[in-house]
């Protein structure tokens, strides 16, 4: 017999093991998340699938599922948080959709536009972030970066390779390229890697692929993001 | 009827794309005029604004005429309202703030290619340009916002009918876009 967790007064089953985040995507719930990719090991960075487990504050992708947990998730306060956690997520980096190749494919604006965002709230960093347009074929925008960290896991976890990393704390934290120039040219990356893929952002974008669809008509122009993660994650894993 | 509602609209540091799309309301702004009265805006070459219920803002603020036309905005209208992605985040004029001004205007001015008797602008009626360019909700308080490059026709439609009808202006999913 399975066991269960309850997730807004809707009784949830788990295995052994799984986190509450895996229980809810089996079950067709959507927590909203950004770092979290079913692919991947959890990394509970973005803060965006925090749920009240039993009165506390849980990140859901990392938080096993135990027996007996009382889940609040769609309630009027968490999404406030979640709000307020992508509007610094937008104003940390320099986030220009009308300029950007992943407009409405993107998922950071996909949520955005889930948790009904309609302005930034907060003032602006403008954070000074570099390109890098070295690779003939991969464009780095770390103008466009949030330290999901799915490109540092795809690139270890799917790719054996190692080309990405985290560096460097709070305000100081950037996206590193394992090369001796620091250069994504001299890395190891190859197109057909996970890593150059992965990116829910237009952080990492592929050259010569841009505007095949036209605006308007793309993902999040036609759903939204909780219709498509659920498709997609529940396929994969459910 | 009752009194119409008064509407001033302008642009600051953008480019009148948002206003362009006010007009993509198209017939329906035969029905807008019945409600809504027209005060400062390109619209009426009205220079300065008066006292009215709704003011709409697009463009952020890149210099000193920007913020006082923003405050008198502000001062004036009892509903305050960020149009478009320059007027919520600084948009694409924005682009140009990690980079120093003076190198801005150096290379605009002085040193960018074909540039011939260069000089920087100096002439006092010109507004003096800010460090960076700001999203208005850092200057003054906004009300509501307006998102989209530009909004569509219906974003602001749907708007301003909820605001003539006394609702709580509510945007659906279909038409909250950054693009």
């Amino acid at each position: 017999m399975h066991k269960t967790i309850t997730i807004d007064g809707q009784e949830v089953p788990f295995e052994a093991g799984q986190t509450i985040m895996d229980a809810a995507i089996s079950a067709d719930i959507y927590i909203p998340h950004l770092c979290h990719n079913p692919d991947y090991q959890p990394h509970g960075s973005c803060k965006l699938c925090t749920v009240k487990v039993n009165g506390r504050n849980c990140s859901a992708c990392t938080f096993p599922a135990m027996e007996g947990q009382d889940i609040q998730n769609h309630s009027a306060d968490l999404e406030q948080d979640r709000l307020r956690i992508t509007q610094m997520l937008f104003v940390e980096g320099n986030h220009f959709c009308p300029s950007c190749e992943k407009t409405g494919n993107c998922q950071l604006q996909a949520v955005a536009y889930y948790l009904k965002m309609h302005d930034n709230h907060f003032p602006h960093f403008f954070a000074n972030r570099e390109m890098d347009a070295s690779h003939p074929e991969i464009l780095i925008d770390h103008n466009r970066c949030i330290f999901c960290n799915l490109c540092v896991r795809a690139s270890q976890e799917k790719d054996n390779k190692n080309v990405f990393a985290i560096s460097g704390r709070g305000i100081n934290k950037r996206l590193i390229i394992n090369s001796k120039s620091g250069q994504l040219k001299d890395s190891d990356i190859d197109i057909n890697d996970c890593a150059a893929h992965i990116c829910p952002t237009g952080a990492i974008l592929i050259k010569g692929t841009g505007y095949q669809v036209p605006i308007g008509q793309r993902i999040y122009d036609q759903q939204k993001i909780d219709e498509v993660s659920l498709a997609e994650e529940s396929k994969d894993h459910g | 009827m009752a009194d119409k509602l008064k509407l001033a609209t302008t642009s600051l540091a953008g480019c009148f794309g948002c206003h362009m799309s006010l007009l993509d309301i198209d017939e329906r702004m035969l029905e807008l005029a019945k409600h809504v009265e027209f005060d400062r805006s390109p619209i009426t070459d009205i220079e300065h604004c008066n006292p009215c219920d709704i003011g709409l803002i697009e463009g952020g603020v890149c210099n000193s005429e920007n913020v006082h036309v923003l405050r008198e905005f502000r001062k004036n209208c009892k509903i305050l309202v960020a149009v478009g992605a320059c007027a919520i985040n600084g948009g694409l004029p924005a682009l140009r703030n990690h980079i120093p001004l003076e190198d801005c205007l150096n290379e605009s001015y002085r040193d960018g290619i074909g540039i011939e008797n260069a000089q920087i602008p100096s002439d006092p009626e010109l507004p003096l340009l800010l460090d960076k360019v700001y999203p208005i909700h850092e200057i003054v308080k906004v009300d509501y916002y307006l998102p989209g490059c530009p909004p569509s026709g219906d974003v602001f439609w749907t708007f301003l009918s909820d605001i003539i009808a006394g609702r709580e202006p509510s945007l659906p999913y279909e038409l909250i876009h950054f693009d």
